[in-house]
């Protein structure tokens, strides 16, 4: 699975990006949001505040319950702010 | 009609792009643009756009796409700059053509509103000094996008 970060989840993090294999209990966005925070410090701070956080899966805009899978490309970053 | 849309560092030409999308016809009767500049507030020294490759061109395409079924459309063009862009300079342009103005103004307000909220662009925001500061997402842009949902 294909992990990528934006934005201030990125900077926490510390890496853009990160090829893993969660385990398969792992079956949506908030359960890998859950198994992300035990990586590290920074993932733990990156995902401390649930509510600012939002993600995409394989490229469209994605809930907590949205499914993921292996192969999938899969982001997370605060709420967008362009225009 | 194919929708004109850019991701870029470079700035761009409201002259050129109104060029561009004119030249050639006689059907257009309304064009309407709206350009987005970075404002120097707090002592803003730059605001640097980050953006995300693939997803930001798929998300606008859709955009553009409901904006085209909603209106008709005669043309549109959505250019957003990305990297660092200084106090004063233009950040993002909308621009549609249309055979009457309400078509276009509407499909251009729309545009913006959606684009503020549904493509995946973050603002940091660098200040004299060197402190920097991630801009947040406004309640307001929220409720604009909203009120172009049907009802």
């Amino acid at each position: 699975m294909r992990i990528l970060y934006f934005a201030w989840v990125k900077q926490r993090i510390g890496v853009g990006e990160e090829e893993l294999s969660p385990p398969p209990e792992v079956r949506d966005v908030a359960g890998l949001i859950d198994w992300l925070a035990g990586r590290s410090p920074g993932h733990a701070e990156a995902f401390a505040n649930r509510k600012t956080i939002r993600a995409a899966v394989n490229q469209d805009f994605a809930g907590p319950d949205h499914p993921v899978a292996a192969g999938d490309e899969v982001a997370f970053f605060p709420p967008v702010t362009g225009g | 009609m194919t929708p004109r849309i850019a991701i870029q560092e470079a700035p761009f030409d409201l002259a050129a792009e109104t060029a561009r999308l004119t030249a050639g016809r006689q059907d257009v009767g309304g064009l309407a643009s709206f350009v987005g500049l970075c404002r120097a507030d707090d002592g803003l020294a730059a605001m640097v756009l980050e953006h995300y490759p693939g997803m930001t061109e798929r998300a606008i395409a859709r955009i553009a796409a409901e904006a085209a079924d909603r209106w008709p459309l005669l043309g549109l063009t959505v250019i957003h700059r990305v990297g660092r862009v200084e106090p004063g300079a233009p950040i993002v342009l909308v621009l549609t053509a249309s055979a009457h103005r309400t078509a276009a103004l509407e499909s251009c307000a729309f545009l913006i509103d959606w684009l503020k909220t549904g493509a995946p662009f973050w603002k940091r925001e660098e200040f004299e000094g060197g402190a920097e500061r991630w801009v947040e997402a406004k309640a307001a842009d929220d409720a604009a996008a909203a009120r172009w949902k049907p009802a």
